[in-house]
């Protein structure tokens, strides 16, 4: 069977979940051969094999932390080259990171690229790829028909299966081509944990917009968020005010989510702002605004104050909990 | 010294318009008016400031896109680049990113250029991939994705926000750099800005003046192919009620009935 490779996408080790959603993807079009490189590659091993990865590639090098993104695609070039055949598809999970890397990666090897794939299913002429265009008011297949089919995946795009495979370890050699060190990394501060779900893979998403009105009134949006073990999302008027952390925003050029359930407070619904969050199953909207563009895509919406629906809501979720 | 910048700016479809595909499955740029990538007027507001710090800094605009795409061109042109240059050949139409990069590789190798400056990403296709596509291909370091950017002694730094960390990074010119919309808000054109634009040189060039084969872009060169594109239904609007007093806990009532508590 033919093999397909997966981009690890890993923190010291630590396996993310959009890459186990991959090799789900990667089982209905081959047998996955997974690429985990830096620190701590060989110990994501493990969960790779309890999730379908038939190898695990490994290797190790300063450059994968010290260079941005080139020392990465020659690996996974590198990765390519050394199977039998030619992959029956590359996948990477849709990072900022991850899509400069698999386009690339394309280039190199002569490939199309489709990127934020929300599903792939084997077709008779290669991986078909499921997109959400124009803020996902349309849904569209596409194919590569040249070289490789390279696609990145958004997050949420697949379940995580358990499909037991060797997930043998082998170290991959790699050889830097000059423009691997073309960039440096001069410094790194990690992002600090605050605990919540990671917004891009949380089931729960609690938002807040320019409703919620001051970085201390975000209190109300946490809280409800924590009552659900929800991540904490924002819109971009929120994160232009300073209320709340860019990484945290929501929508076209923030993150996009596609989460259970969100909950949009005190956000209008703007077309960018909806780019990042109409794919979620079920949506709730609070807003002050009987017109609000939101009411038009929420499951249940209230017509109210979020400073006072909100806490009501948080005490009822405890409440019930107990 | 002298720096060359040339900024990447593509023509986009108005997104608070009625977006959708032409028969061929393309982006319909039809339809609906189009307009400068707002994205992109970020890569022009930071190739401005880097030029404005600079004696003798030239900054030129490319488009590659059809006939209206003058318009992004003059828009940049009004803000303060200096000239344009506006790649248009019926075989383009069509073209991915493999396409439009082998064309923009061409343009940008021609001009000369220390710095390419782009957007994030395209509002229409929002890959934002172009820019290291075309580092890879220009054979110059990438330096993507900043949120603020210097350029200072022929290296380019900037921060770089990803997903786990902040990046401070940097590279020697040349260099490929794209910016993010937390770069700085772009300045809006005076009037002194949009007359002086209507004077400015706008370069039209096609795949003959680069020497391109039109076998390698357009839809037929594409090397990724569309093969079906339907409209989302839309969300159909649920319950909505107004709050009056009770408002938090029939959420949570509808909250618990689909089992979410
Ligand atoms: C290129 C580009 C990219 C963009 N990217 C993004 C993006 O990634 N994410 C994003 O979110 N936006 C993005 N935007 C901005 C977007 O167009 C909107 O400006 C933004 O989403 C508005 O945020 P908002 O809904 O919080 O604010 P507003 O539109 O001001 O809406 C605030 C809402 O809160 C309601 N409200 C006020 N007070 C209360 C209260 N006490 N209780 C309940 N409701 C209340 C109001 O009725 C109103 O509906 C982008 C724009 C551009 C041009
Ligand atoms: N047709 C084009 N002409 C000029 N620049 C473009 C074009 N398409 C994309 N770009 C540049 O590449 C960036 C990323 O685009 P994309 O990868 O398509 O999302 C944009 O912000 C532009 O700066």
């Amino acid at each position: 069977m033919a093999e397909v490779v997966v981009y690890v996408d890993h923190v010291g080790g630590a396996v993310r979940k959009p890459t186990l959603e991959l090799l789900t993807l990667a089982r209905r079009l081959g047998d996955p051969v997974a690429v985990a490189l830096g620190e701590g590659a060989a110990e994501t091993a493990g969960v790779l094999a309890e999730h379908g990865a038939v190898r695990v590639l490994t290797a190790q090098a300063p450059e994968f932390a010290d260079y941005l993104v080139v020392p990465k695609v020659d690996a996974l070039h590198a990765a390519c080259q050394s199977l039998a055949q030619p992959p029956a598809a590359v996948l990477v999970p849709s990072s900022a990171e991850g899509k400069e890397i698999a386009a690339r990666l394309a280039v190199r090897t002569g490939s199309g690229i489709i990127t934020d794939a929300i599903d792939i299913e084997a077709g008779d002429l290669g991986p078909v790829a499921t997109q959400a265009a124009f803020a996902a008011s349309y849904t569209t297949k596409s194919r590569i028909t040249h070289g490789i089919p390279v696609i990145t995946v958004k997050a949420n795009s697949a379940p995580v299966q358990p499909a037991p495979a060797p997930g043998t370890v082998e170290t991959l050699t790699v050889t830097f081509t000059p423009a691997a060190t073309g960039t440096r990394i001069v410094s790194r501060t990690p992002r600090q944990s605050t605990g919540r779900p990671e917004l891009t893979e949380a089931a729960i998403v609690v938002s807040g917009g320019r409703g919620v009105n001051g970085a201390e009134n975000f209190a109300v949006i946490e809280a409800l968020a924590d009552s659900l073990g929800a991540a904490v999302g924002a819109s971009r008027a929120a994160v232009d005010a300073g209320w709340y952390p860019h990484t945290n925003q929501v929508g076209q050029t923030g993150k996009s989510v596609s989460p259970q359930l969100y909950i949009a407070s005190g956000i209008s619904g703007a077309i960018q702002h909806r780019a990042g969050m109409q794919t979620s199953k079920t949506i709730i909207a609070v807003n002050k605004d009987p017109e609000a563009p939101i009411f038009d895509l929420a499951d249940y919406g209230i017509i109210g104050d979020l400073h006072t629906v909100l806490p009501q809501l948080t005490q009822e979720v405890h409440t019930r909990k107990n | 010294m002298s720096l060359r910048i040339v900024v990447c700016v593509k023509f986009v479809p108005d997104a608070s318009g009625d977006r959708g595909f032409a028969d061929d499955l393309t982006v319909d740029r039809e339809g609906v008016d189009g307009l400068l990538s707002e994205l992109d007027e970020y890569a022009v507001e930071q190739a401005l400031q880097i030029a404005g710090g600079v004696e003798g800094c030239e900054v030129t605009v490319v488009t590659v896109g059809p006939g209206d795409a003058k318009d992004a061109l003059r828009k940049a042109l009004s803000m303060g680049a200096d000239k344009a240059v506006h790649v248009e050949d019926e075989a383009l139409h069509g073209s991915d990113v493999m396409g439009t990069s082998l064309v923009l590789a061409r343009v940008v190798e021609r001009a000369g250029f220390d710095l390419v400056i782009a957007g994030m990403a395209s509002t229409d296709g929002t890959m934002g991939v172009l820019p290291a596509v075309l580092a890879e291909r220009l054979g110059v370091p990438q330096v993507t994705l900043l949120s603020r950017v210097k350029v200072e002694g022929g290296v380019v730094s900037g921060r770089r926000d990803g997903d786990s960390a902040s990046e401070e990074v940097e590279a020697s010119l040349p260099a490929v750099v794209s910016v993010t919309d937390q770069s700085g808000e772009a300045r809006y054109p005076s009037f002194k800005g949009i007359m002086a634009a209507k004077k400015k040189p706008v370069d039209s060039l096609d795949l003959r003046d680069l020497e391109l084969d039109a076998a390698e872009v357009g839809l037929a060169g594409a090397w990724t192919a569309v093969d079906s594109a339907v409209k989302r239904p839309a969300r159909t609007a649920g319950t909505v009620v107004k709050d009056e007093g009770e408002g938090g806990r029939q959420l949570a009532e509808y909250l618990a009935t689909q089992k979410f508590i």
